[in-house]
Formats: C-alpha cells, sequence, structure tokens
C-alpha cells in the first residue's frame, strides 16, 4: 500500500533551513513563484498581506498532490482512497492543534475562515446564552467581522454590545474594559491583532479579567495567527478564529479553536451529513467533536493547503518570522513616517505587521492608483474597520502591511513610490 | 500600458485642489447624497431647478482627486443646462470613462474629454462617475442616498 499522506508533512522549505544566524528572506521567497512576476513593467512588490498572503509552492504542491493522488469523501468510504483523503484531512487538523497549541484534535473546527467560526460562536453559543438586557463586549478596532455578527444576535436577544474604546495611539484602554465588565457580560470578543492599526491587544489580561468574572472570551486571531506564536492554553482563550488565506495557504478554509467543555455544551451550526450519529425523522443524534460542528463534505483541499502552510510557517520558525517582520515593520515606520504630510493612524507600542498612514492632502485611493503603477501592492480604504476611521477622522487610510517574504527593498521601493505620489501632486 | 499622465491629468489635478462650486446652495430645492462605500467618497449634489433648467449646482464632501475633479467638473458642465441635457452628457461621460463608446457621440462632452486616461483604469470608473450618480439621483428627487456599490 502506497501511503502518499506522509508526504504532506515533508514539506520543506527549499534549500536548507534557516540558521540561526539569520533568517534567509531570499531563499523564502523563491518558494513563492507570484513574486516573481512583474506588474506594470515592475518587479512586484506586493504589501497587502493583511487582506491575504500568497502560497509557498510547497502548498501548491500539497494541494495538487491531493487531488493527483488521494482525492475521495472523508469519514465514509471503505475503501483506501476515502481512508487516506480521511487520514490527510485529520492529520491537517493535528498541525493546526499543535500549531495552536489546543489539548485535544477535536478542539479544532475547520470553518471557511475567522468570519465563519465567530458567526459559528455567535449562532449556537451566543444563541443559547444570551438574554434581553446581556451584554457583549468587543473593541473600538474591530474588523467587521467581529461586530456585525454579535450586532445581529444582540438584535434577535434584545442584548447590548459595549464597545471598549482606544487612545490615540491605537491602543485598548483597558481601565475602559474592566468598568464595562460586570454581571450583565456573557461574553467578550477582541481582535488579538487589529487589521487596521497593527496594535497587539493584551489578550492574556483581557481574558484574565474576564474570567475573574466567569466571562468567556473569543479572540480573532486572524492577523495575530500570521505573525506570532500563539497558545492557546497560555491565553487561556475559550474561542480562538483564524483564516487560511493569511497565513500562506488557501482561502475558503480557516480554524476555530473552541475549549472542549464549551463546545460540547453548544448545539450545532448546521444542519446535514457528517454532524450526525443517526437520524431518524423522530429524533437525530449528533456526532460527538469536533464533527457536530462540520457538516456537510469539507473543504478537504483547503484543511490539507493549510495543513502544508502551517507545517511551512514551523519550519520557517515563528520567532524567525515575527523577528523578521519586526525589523521592516520597524525600517518602514522610519522611513515612511519620515516623508512630508504623513501621518501614521496606529502607533501602539506593540505593534505589529501593519502600517496604516494618509498622507495629506492626497486622498489614500490615489496612493493606492500611482503605487499600482509602480509595481507595489498596497490596501487602501477603511479596511473593514468603519469605526476605526470615524475615531482617527479618516475617511480612509492607505496601508502596508508585511509578510514573512518583504524585505527592506520592498520599503524602499515603497518609499520610492511615495515620493513618485507626492511628485504627480506637486 | 496605462499612463498615469492620462489618468492624472492638469486639469483633473487642478480641479481636485480647487473645487469649483463646492458649498452649500442655500436656496437648493433638490439635493442627494452619494457615498462609495470602497473607498469612503462621500458627496452631496445640491440644484436649484427652475422648471426643466438647472439654474445653478453645488456639491461638498470628501473623495479621491479622481472623484473631485469629476464632481467639480460636472457642476460646471451641467450649470444652465436642462435636465435632459444634463442626463444626456451623463450618458456619454459614463460611455467615456467607461471606455463602451469609442465610436458613441461625445460631441457634448467638451472639457469632459480629460476623463477618457480613466477608461484605462477600470477601478476607478466608480470614482469618476460617483457625483454623476449623485446628480442623477438629485434629478429624479430620489431621497436615498446612492451608493456606488
Ligand atoms: C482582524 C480580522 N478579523 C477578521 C477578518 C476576516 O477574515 P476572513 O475574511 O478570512 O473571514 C480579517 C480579514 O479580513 C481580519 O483582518
Amino acid at each position: 500500500m502506497t501511503t502518499a499522506p506522509n508526504t504532506y508533512t515533508d514539506l520543506r522549505p527549499s534549500g536548507p533551513a534557516p540558521t540561526d544566524a539569520g533568517y534567509d528572506v531570499r531563499r523564502v521567497r523563491r518558494d513563492f513563484p507570484i513574486l516573481a512576476q512583474k506588474i506594470h513593467g515592475k518587479p512586484l512588490v506586493y504589501l497587502d498581506n493583511a487582506a491575504t498572503t500568497q502560497k509557498p509552492q510547497q502548498v501548491l504542491d500539497a494541494i495538487a498532490r491531493y487531488y493527483s493522488e488521494d482525492n475521495a469523501n472523508v469519514h465514509r468510504g471503505v475503501h483506501l482512497l476515502s481512508e487516506r483523503a480521511t487520514e490527510a484531512y485529520e492529520r491537517a487538523r493535528t498541525i493546526a492543534q499543535n500549531f495552536l497549541n489546543a489539548a485535544r484534535p477535536e478542539e479544532i473546527i475547520f470553518v471557511r475562515g475567522t468570519t465563519e467560526a465567530i458567526n459559528l460562536v455567535a449562532q449556537t453559543y451566543g444563541r443559547r446564552n444570551l438574554a434581553a438586557g446581556d451584554e457583549i463586549i468587543i473593541t473600538a478596532m474591530e474588523h467587521h467581522s467581529n461586530i456585525v455578527p454579535w450586532q445581529m444576535l444582540c438584535e434577535e436577544k434584545g442584548a447590548r454590545l459595549r464597545v471598549v474604546p482606544i487612545n490615540d495611539r491605537g491602543e485598548l484602554q483597558l481601565e475602559e474594559y474592566e468598568k464595562l465588565l460586570g454581571p450583565k457580560t456573557k461574553l467578550v470578543a477582541m481582535g488579538h491583532v487589529s487589521n487596521a492599526l497593527g496594535t497587539i491587544n493584551p489578550v492574556r489580561r483581557i481574558i484574565e479579567l474576564a474570567h475573574q468574572q466567569g466571562v468567556p472570551v473569543l479572540v480573532d486571531g486572524a492577523q495575530a495567527a500570521p505573525r506570532m506564536k500563539v497558545d492557546v492554553r497560555e491565553l487561556d482563550a475559550d474561542f480562538y478564529a483564524f483564516s487560511g488565506h493569511k497565513i500562506y495557504g488557501p482561502t475558503g478554509i480557516g480554524v476555530l479553536y473552541g475549549k472542549a467543555s464549551l463546545l460540547e455544551a453548544m448545539p450545532p451550526y448546521q444542519g446535514g451529513g457528517d454532524m450526525i450519529s443517526s437520524v431518524t425523522f423522530e429524533k437525530t443524534l449528533y456526532n460527538k467533536l469536533p464533527h457536530k460542528f462540520e457538516a456537510g463534505t469539507p473543504h478537504m483541499e483547503g484543511a490539507i493547503g493549510l495543513g502544508a502552510a502551517l507545517d511551512y510557517v514551523n519550519r520557517l520558525g515563528m520567532e524567525n518570522i515575527t523577528a523578521h517582520e519586526q525589523d521592516v515593520l520597524a525600517y518602514a515606520t522610519e522611513k515612511v513616517a519620515a516623508l512630508p504630510g504623513v501621518r501614521l493612524i496606529g502607533t501602539a507600542r506593540q505593534k505589529t505587521g501593519v502600517l496604516s498612514f494618509v498622507l495629506e492632502p492626497i486622498h489614500p485611493h490615489d496612493i493606492g492608483t500611482i503605487l499600482d503603477q509602480e509595481g507595489i501592492a498596497i490596501r487602501t480604504g477603511h479596511h473593514c474597520a468603519q469605526p476605526v476611521m470615524l475615531r482617527f477622522g479618516v475617511p480612509a487610510t492607505a496601508r502596508a502591511s508585511f509578510g514573512l517574504y518583504n524585505t527592506r527593498e520592498d520599503v524602499d521601493a515603497l518609499v520610492r513610490g511615495l515620493n513618485r505620489v507626492r511628485e504627480v501632486f506637486a | 500600458m496605462a499612463d498615469l499622465r492620462d489618468l492624472y491629468q492638469e486639469v483633473i489635478l487642478e480641479h481636485s485642489k480647487q473645487p469649483r462650486n463646492y458649498r452649500e446652495l442655500g436656496d437648493a430645492n433638490h439635493k442627494a447624497e452619494g457615498y462609495n462605500p470602497l473607498c469612503g467618497d462621500h458627496f452631496t449634489v445640491y440644484l436649484k431647478l427652475a422648471g426643466e433648467k438647472i439654474q445653478d449646482v453645488s456639491f461638498q464632501g470628501s473623495g479621491c482627486a479622481i472623484s473631485k475633479a469629476s464632481a467639480s467638473m460636472m457642476t460646471q458642465s451641467v450649470k444652465g443646462k436642462t435636465m435632459a441635457e444634463a442626463e444626456k452628457i451623463f450618458r456619454q461621460f459614463h460611455g467615456l470613462v467607461t471606455g463602451a463608446e469609442h465610436n458613441g457621440s461625445q460631441e457634448e462632452l467638451g472639457k469632459l474629454a480629460v476623463f477618457s486616461g480613466v477608461s484605462e483604469f477600470p477601478v476607478r470608473v466608480k470614482c469618476a462617475t460617483l457625483a454623476w450618480h449623485t446628480l442623477h439621483a438629485a434629478l429624479e428627487g430620489k431621497q436615498e442616498a446612492v451608493s456606488t456599490e
């Protein structure tokens, strides 16, 4: 018997692993075929990693290999392909479990992404546990996906959304959070890292304070998981969500971590195949974790691609990635802040990954178009965080966001591009 | 390859920096709001209609250079026109910026022809047409804000 699935975890970055002496970003870049191209005749400088990341060859190969060698429906067939597909899919779950340092594999639920993870918790845990007059605490820097599902729930239940304010640096005002936490609080939902500001929130402390009142905490880890070591047990997070496509994996796949005790007590999310253990028209018995929350044929290719992406990140070493990105961010912050007319939006003392700014009086949209002509991809707009824009009194910002393959040269190109923008508008 | 200079023509840059008719119109009898949620552009267009005729027009709001210049030049081009004439200019302008009407008539456009470069930048079409959609809503007397999404 050929047991191809083993190869899914054998996806080392090409060439020798980075040594202690340093992180070899040039070698890393070679793993990402998309980066080699030209855009409008200029080398691509991809600085939109907070929106989505590019995929290394190792991920592309894992997906191709899955379809070339192992494809079948999971958890269903007695035949060998189904066995291999199931094994590969469940191995991806174990990889995600280890990545988050979760206690058990069944605490990892595969979902479409962070958005679905949050909606799942809102529609199951939230609907079961919230009543009129209860409160949910979020922050002023949340992504819309960590606002709207709670608003919908509050509307349905007659509950109330409370928002922890932020200061002018874009940091959470913990004293205000402590004031908001009270007997009415039923849930705290908070981003680990802000996609609009780059702020790293003190989630460990936030969770500790919530737990003192017996309140569970959901952490939106969409921007943190790709950039820093996450240990859900050390954080004592009750729920933790992230998206595959932001961590060098495929779209359409993400992870919801939940403590087994909470997941067990929650009603299912969607009904269908795989999530049941027996069905009659009188009564249906739900399957055990994690399958209770994974109705229907899952995104097998996605999970396997995500597993390959997490393996890839692990091999580079999260400490190395964090250190490298911090270096690029610090360099970019210094260079961009020095340009006339630049105002940084988000200057938290604990920051990662994201440089949001305005270049007055030029509108971010014009900046984006001109940079694109120089081959530089950034994001402009409200970054799905309109309340943040309102807080800083800007309609939109320009945002450069960094990934594990970005370099100081990318930052130099950005600065040249911004000077070009200033020339056009001179 | 699209050239930036085609998009950011001098006239456009100049209008974006010093927009014409940029004020609230005290005696407006029609007005509409338009926004582009994607980039946060937001304008209000004010109209003073006398019968079928656009006696005065102005706008206010914030947006990128393209949307602001387009709004500014729009007010200049429709002032004194009839409603039907204004709608006709809008149709021609739309054809121009989407590149859809290369052979169609564009004789009414006049100075607005500087926006032809927009057709090379499809994502900017919404910027160039936002004020026009808003004008259209104001002419129709719609109450709801128009959105380019
Ligand atoms: C902080 C944050 N939360 C949630 C999301 C939503 O992620 P997704 O669109 O992958 O569901 C994003 C990304 O857009 C994000 O940056």
